[in-house]
């Protein structure tokens, strides 16, 4: 940890006083910016009305919806295979970790489990969708706070991983692969080999992301100290995934509650936290999580065992009535379905809880008398996606 | 697994392992409630759900949140039980604009785990990260015509926007949260969607047709090509939604 600079002293004092007049001003003064809906800094149809005071905002108010497409409502009139079809599309960067707690959901009520082939095939596409969707995250920061280079490097690298996705599921963004009772398709010959070549393309990946923006002096001064989010708070607004192990709460659903559904019990990985809390602990944390995904991915395709893709299921499915809760760690953070069923074709209620509407729930509180260029650090910290936000 | 009609083929030996962990938080809990704790339900090794009296919703935060130190607040939202008068699925065998449906009886409305009284119920989900364990609570919330039930921002800051989001959709409205409004929809908008009358407003803009008849293609002629287009995507949309 370097030495707290003059600029950091100077952004707590402000912070401290901006707090104070936060309590005694009115809201109508200052300047109101309007951040977005289109944006390039905010990752989709995301909108700030921020009141600002000269450079720093006062108060911050996220304004959702623009790409509200009403799931929850439409996920009641369709079966279990329509409604995965429909939930790739919540978080676009990371698609097949969306249908896997759905589909975990709908076969703990029909009391399935998945054959061990299909369960690591599961979780090996998983963590591609955790190295495709935080890689490009990791490019993605430095465009942030303007380093436009590393972007460019996410977006080609991940296409590899986006490559081998696609000669799977034959989908590079809506792989649309899991199927209650495990996954629709084996896996084609030669694609170990290949995707072990590709995760070692990414591990150099992150290396470079981390000779090219950890090192830099203007990329540690521009997130370093910047929207410290302390534990308790993190704990309190629902904070899940990196943004929570980089606030130092040691909390992985991986190891901690995985409960068999995923193969994470027969493998060997880190979690990594980190006490800071602020945008560069976040960022930090999401590089080692690349890393430990991509030697996930190695040890699945190890040890990757022989055997039936797909439990016996009925052509036709009607999920028995009951309630299901399943959470997984989503590359977004925890995300989970409580699946309602009343024993027909479609489920009764579906409560799609995505990890990124949390995470930006707790912009608000952040966003208090903090700068304007930080404003945009801090969102692209967070990191989020609008698709997870408004589903 | 829950199961209302039990059609187990499990092992007959394979009695429950008594999960001590859950059933002592289901003991502190209703030392802490007492008779606000309504209903309990757990699946062994797995999870645990919890009913409580509507009025003592917020109580019940606090105690999972203080004593029972569950401090990761998961999502808060709530269900209609009301089975839906538009039906659950997407197709039609008939044209329901040519024959519509005869009006049904409504269904009798099947409560879930842990019971319930009311159309609309109220659950949230909290968890504790060091003990890894996480607990669903609910509450009924009375049908009549203002739904309320006191508000969890007291206790976990992150129920506010949660909170917001279930009285804009289903009309719950919270006692003591500082703002609620519109969350997803716009301000003006009337109603409260993700109640099962409120129809799925695609449905109602263009009634779904039904099965319809895939108009051939023309052999030839230019003038025909754009209705020929026409009619075949239609056609070819009806036959994709079809199949399930």
């Amino acid at each position: 940890m370097t030495a707290v600079t003059d600029r950091q002293k100077l952004a707590y004092i402000a912070q401290q006083a901006a707090d104070a007049r936060v309590n005694v001003e009115l809201e109508t003064e200052g300047m109101t910016l309007n951040l977005g809906p289109q944006h390039p800094a905010t990752h989709g149809t995301l909108r700030i009305i921020a009141r600002l005071d000269g450079e720093q905002v006062i108060s911050a108010e996220p304004v959702m919806g623009y790409m509200h497409r009403g799931y929850e409502k439409l996920a009641e009139v369709r079966t279990y295979a329509q409604v995965t079809t429909l939930i790739n599309r919540i978080d676009w960067l990371g698609s097949f970790a969306n249908e896997v707690p759905f589909i975990l959901a709908a076969e703990q009520l029909m009391g399935v489990e998945a054959p061990p082939r299909a369960k690591w095939i599961r979780t090996m596409l998983f963590e591609m969708a955790r190295v495709a969707n935080i890689g490009l995250f990791l490019g993605e920061m430095g465009l942030q706070v303007g380093a436009v280079t590393p972007a460019f490097y996410a977006f080609r690298d991940r296409e590899f991983v986006l490559n081998q996705i696609e000669a799977v599921t034959g989908g590079r963004f809506h792989p649309n692969f899991d199927r209650i009772g495990g996954v629709k398709d084996d896996l084609p010959k030669g694609w170990i080999d290949e995707t072990k070549a590709v995760m070692a393309k990414m591990r150099d990946f992150c290396d470079l992301i981390e000779e090219l923006l950890m090192g830099s002096e203007i990329f540690e001064a521009r997130c370093r100290g910047i929207g410290v989010i302390p534990p308790d708070v993190a704990l309190q607004y629902g904070l899940s995934g990196a943004n929570l192990r980089a606030s130092g709460v040691d909390w992985d659903l991986r190891r901690d509650a995985n409960h068999g559904l995923l193969a994470y019990d027969d493998l060997d990985f880190e979690v990594w936290t980190h006490p800071d809390g602020d945008s560069f602990a976040r960022f930090w944390v999401r590089l080692q999580e690349v890393r430990t995904a991509t030697k996930l991915v190695d040890q699945l395709c190890d040890g990757l065992p022989s055997g039936p893709i797909m439990a016996k299921v009925p052509r036709i499915i009607k999920v028995p009535a009951g309630e299901a809760w399943v959470s997984t760690e989503n590359p977004l953070g925890e995300m989970g379905y409580y699946v309602v069923s009343q024993g027909d074709l479609t489920p009764f209620r579906v409560k799609i809880r995505s990890a990124s509407f949390n995470n930006v729930s707790i912009i608000p509180w952040l966003l208090r008398g903090v700068y304007v260029p930080d404003v945009i650090t801090i969102l692209g910290s967070l990191y989020f996606i609008l698709g997870d936000i408004d589903r | 697994m829950i199961r209302v009609s039990d059609t187990t083929d499990a092992p007959e030996d394979e009695a429950p392992q008594p999960d001590e962990l859950r059933e002592g938080l289901v003991a502190r809990l209703s030392e802490i409630l007492g008779d606000a704790l309504v209903a309990t339900e757990i699946l062994p090794g797995k999870d645990l759900w919890v009913r409580v009296r509507n009025d003592a919703w917020a109580a019940a935060a606090e105690a999972v949140r203080y004593t029972l130190g569950a401090r990761y607040f998961c999502f808060l939202s709530a269900i209609d039980w009301m089975p839906s008068p538009y039906g659950r699925y997407l197709d039609a065998e008939v044209d329901t604009i040519l024959n519509p449906p005869e009006p049904k009886e409504p269904e009798p409305m099947v409560p879930g785990v842990t019971g319930g009284d009311t159309r609309l119920q109220v659950f949230a989900r909290v968890t504790n990260v060091r003990e890894h364990w996480g607990i669903t609570l609910k509450a009924d919330v009375a049908s009549d015509d203002d739904p309320r039930i006191g508000t969890w921002t007291k206790v976990y800051a992150g129920a506010d926007w949660h909170e917001r989001e279930a009285w804009e959709m289903f009309g719950i409205t919270f006692d003591g949260h500082p703002d609620l409004r519109h969350i997803y929809l716009p301000s003006e908008f009337e109603g409260h969607p993700l109640r099962k009358d409120f129809p799925l407003l695609a449905r109602v803009v263009k009634p779904w047709p039904g099965i319809v008849d895939v108009e051939p293609f023309p052999d030839t002629g230019e003038g025909d090509e754009q209705s020929a287009e026409a009619g075949s995507g239609e056609g070819g949309a009806a036959t994709e939604e079809s199949g399930s």
